[in-house]
């Protein structure tokens, strides 16, 4: 051990430091709001989200090192925010899977349903768009199971790409591509659903 | 006869990859030749656009203040 003090080159160093931490913590502040926004959708409840955010940026911060910079920060935190998410034990609290998911009818029935429901004569997509509420979107999106529900909410709401959306959840770019495909489906169904009733 | 026949069928199956980016320049043509020349898909594009849009817009939740000010006390103090 020195008994000297430490250097010039050791007192720069820890500067250098300090200051790359100050900039990690602050850049991720700064994506807070879009780290919730995609936990919100992740799990039931406010409160969830909030407790899930805040034990992500503690994990994050103590771990900050780990962090490679000039890679993408927001895809690293969501990471991080899946897994303490599983280790909270969502996958077995997941409702159980529907049986029949009835989302082999095309792209456009979804549009074809609701136009039926407007009485005007070939009215154009805002019109029919009315047809579904705020409320509806948010309910018939937290019914749409985990697994797909995850892909469909990184990357439609969260807008990520198929890579980084693979990356966070730990899964093949092909699993994310179908889960995608049959999360929206079976979203477009619910959403269906919820404009009839 | 051929998996897909009709013009609007194929146009369908398109409108995911289309909107997604992740279509060749040859099949984005394609689509787009179609969508110029038939109001009916035309008009399910745009609506599938806008739902996406009206989907992140109404699924966006702000954080609360106090979440806000808990994640700015994680910071590391300057001193």
């Amino acid at each position: 051990m020195s008994e000297s003090a430490p250097t010039t080159a050791d007192t720069r160093r820890l500067a250098e430091e300090a200051r790359a931490r100050v900039r990690f913590e602050e850049e991720a502040l700064e994506l807070s709001d879009q780290v919730y926004r995609v936990a919100r959708r992740f799990v039931g409840s406010r409160e969830e989200a909030e407790d899930l955010v805040q034990q992500t940026y503690e994990r994050a911060f103590r771990s900050w090192r780990q962090f490679t910079p000039g890679t993408n920060l927001r895809a690293w935190l969501l990471r991080i925010l899946t897994n303490l998410n599983i280790d909270r034990g969502r996958r077995v609290q997941r409702s159980p899977q529907t049986t029949s998911l009835d989302t082999e009818a095309g792209d456009y029935f979804l549009y074809n349903k609701l136009e039926a429901q407007v009485p005007d004569e070939n009215p154009d997509e805002e019109r029919v768009l009315e047809r579904l509420s705020q409320d509806s979107i948010v309910d018939a999106l937290a019914e749409v199971p985990h697994d797909f529900r995850d892909v469909v909410v990184l990357v439609d709401i969260g807008e990520f790409s198929y890579a980084d959306a693979a990356q966070i959840l730990d899964i093949p770019i092909g699993t994310v591509m179908s889960r995608l495909h049959r999360g929206r489906r079976i979203l477009k169904k619910n959403l269906a659903d919820k404009a009839v009733a | 006869m051929t998996p897909i026949d009709d013009p609007c069928e194929k146009c369908e199956e398109m409108m995911q990859p289309f909107l997604d980016g992740s279509l060749s320049p040859a099949e984005v043509a394609e689509a787009e030749r179609h969508l110029g020349d038939c109001v009916w898909c035309a008009r399910r594009y745009r609506f599938e656009e806008r739902l996406r849009h009206y989907v992140r817009v109404a699924t966006s939740e702000p954080m609360s203040a106090d979440l806000k000010a808990r994640l700015a006390a994680l910071r590391t103090p300057l001193h």
